[in-house]
């Protein structure tokens, strides 16, 4: 479950967010590299919502919380039931 | 009072960081009119330098057109200074219903209302007309002042990529589950001068019930035929359901903004905007002048027209001058340099030329993009921007990036 978790939110943020020459990978810092800015990552929160029908306090979906896939699939394990 | 060493020292390492990161903001003052030629005084004590500004957004040169200056005069002489009145209260006189009137039917809207700034009216106008069974889909490199508006709205927002209709549409197929979309966008966009596509994006709204919302500060007076905006440019007008521009920009660039659109849209506003419930009225002088500015661009479109010619020239010059600009259709152009240190320096090195121009890096701009941006102006004589020209080519040589492309500036630079 993990494991297809994280292909399918790596799919979502490369389709999302990446320009051609950026290389991502579960890894990869993408707020704090600029990759993806604060205003930008809503788009992220929504999609997780609606994927995983879970609701993400935003005390929880901080810059932090969002900087890299796998931090992403730590946060949405936490609120998917 | 209780503004101890321990609670001082805190603000003060937040400005040594500031400054550590190199977005520390020196004093510049312009000891002058503001116009095509400025006294500045830069740095702070230095003594005044005539330059050429390349900088300022007032793009139709009537900043400080005398007929404007005769018109705020007469305004001060019959209206007084201020109103020391919100809007609703005792703010509103009849030249704030004539200029609002008049805007409307330059943009070619229904309804419209003043704000202090378009900044202010950024900030009202979504809490005002959305709530929480509705989505904003904004384009990703809108203004910072709709991002906090929209920010300060109960409704639930997402984002597009930038000019990018294919996946604007995918957006607005996600949300139809929702009572209303507003799509947001800036008309032209300020750092790179691009022109949103205005008609792709109205086609879209239409098939998907959207509302489109087009902040049109760095266009209106000048972008389209009579200057009228970005939807005149692309055969829009009418369908935009709301504008919000500024008047502090070609529209005279004193202050002032303004919500403009659907009338219920509009009426809304009226109603329930903080910036306008809860801030003073446009100041009678500037109301008075805004009207005649009004009337000076919608009589002809000399300095529209001026202001193309010289945004084509510009171009023209500086590419054959061996700068790398971003190519666009508007008086904003980027002279791409990409690396932060050698933008920072070739503006400076700029001023001591005489022409006063600004690099911007991140995290005004993304990362690996820095430039110079210049902007042209109707005020600004050929004769300017020849000069212009030939001080980027001189500084240019120096820092041995003419006829550069952009790898070739990033092998010499880095990022």
């Amino acid at each position: 479950m993990a494991n297809e978790m994280h292909e399918t939110i790596l799919e979502y943020v490369i389709e999302e967010y990446a320009e051609e020459d950026d290389e991502v990978t579960f890894d990869t810092a993408l707020i704090s590299s600029g990759l993806v800015d604060s205003f930008s990552m809503v788009s992220l929160k929504v999609f997780l919502e609606k994927k995983y029908d879970i609701k993400l306090p935003d005390d929880e979906a901080t810059p932090e919380a969002f900087d890299t896939v796998n931090s992403i699939v730590e946060l949405v394990l936490k609120f998917k039931k | 009072m209780a503004y101890s060493d321990k609670t001082k020292q805190v603000f003060a390492d937040e400005i040594v960081q500031i400054k550590d990161k190199g977005l520390y903001k020196d004093k510049r003052f312009i000891c002058s009119q503001q116009g095509a030629s400025i006294k500045v005084e830069f740095p702070e004590g230095a003594p005044q330098a005539e330059v050429l500004n390349f900088c300022a957004n007032n793009y139709l040169g009537l900043s400080n057109h005398p007929d404007v200056i005769a018109a705020a005069h007469e305004g001060l002489d019959s209206r007084g200074y201020g109103m020391s009145s919100v809007r609703f209260i005792c703010g509103t006189q009849d030249i704030h219903r004539t200029l609002q009137d008049m805007l409307s039917e330059y943009l070619g809207t229904e309804d419209c209302l003043l704000f202090p700034s378009c900044m202010d009216a950024n900030a009202g106008v979504f809490e005002a007309v959305l709530g929480q069974e509705d989505v904003i889909i904004a384009d990703r490199l809108i203004h910072a002042s709709l991002v906090d508006g929209i920010r300060l709205c109960s409704a639930e927002y997402d984002t597009f990529k930038h000019m990018n209709m294919k996946h604007l549409e995918k957006k607005l197929q996600l949300h139809q589950d929702k009572r209303t979309r507003l799509v947001v966008t800036d008309g032209v966009f300020s750092m790179d001068g691009d022109l949103f596509p205005l008609d792709e994006a109205v086609a879209l709204c239409e098939k998907y019930d959207a509302m489109i919302l087009v902040d049109d500060s760095h266009a209106s007076g000048f972008i389209g035929k009579t200057g009228r905006g970005v939807a005149e440019h692309f055969g829009v007008l009418g369908k935009i359901d709301i504008i919000t521009t500024t008047l502090g920009k070609a529209l005279g660039g004193a202050s002032g903004g303004c919500v403009a659109g659907r009338k219920e849209l509009v009426e809304l506003c009226r109603q329930k905007a903080r910036p306008y419930l809860f801030s003073n009225s446009l100041s009678p002088v500037i109301t008075a002048a805004s009207i005649k500015v009004i009337e000076l661009v919608t009589k002809n479109t000399e300095r529209r027209d001026k202001l193309e010619w010289n945004a084509n020239y510009f171009r023209e010059q500086i590419v054959e001058a061996g700068l790398n600009i971003r190519s666009g259709d508007t008086p904003i152009v980027p002279v791409m340099l990409f690396n932060a240190k050698l933008a920072n320096d070739m503006a400076r090195d700029m001023y001591a030329e005489g022409i006063y121009v600004i690099g911007f890096f991140f995290p005004v701009v993304p990362n690996g993009k820095a430039r110079i941006r210049v902007q042209l102006s109707a005020a600004h004589t050929k004769e300017h921007i020849d000069k212009c020209v030939a001080a980027f080519k001189k500084i240019g040589d120096k820092y041995g990036i003419l006829g550069l492309d952009k790898k070739g500036i990033i092998d010499k630079y880095g990022l």
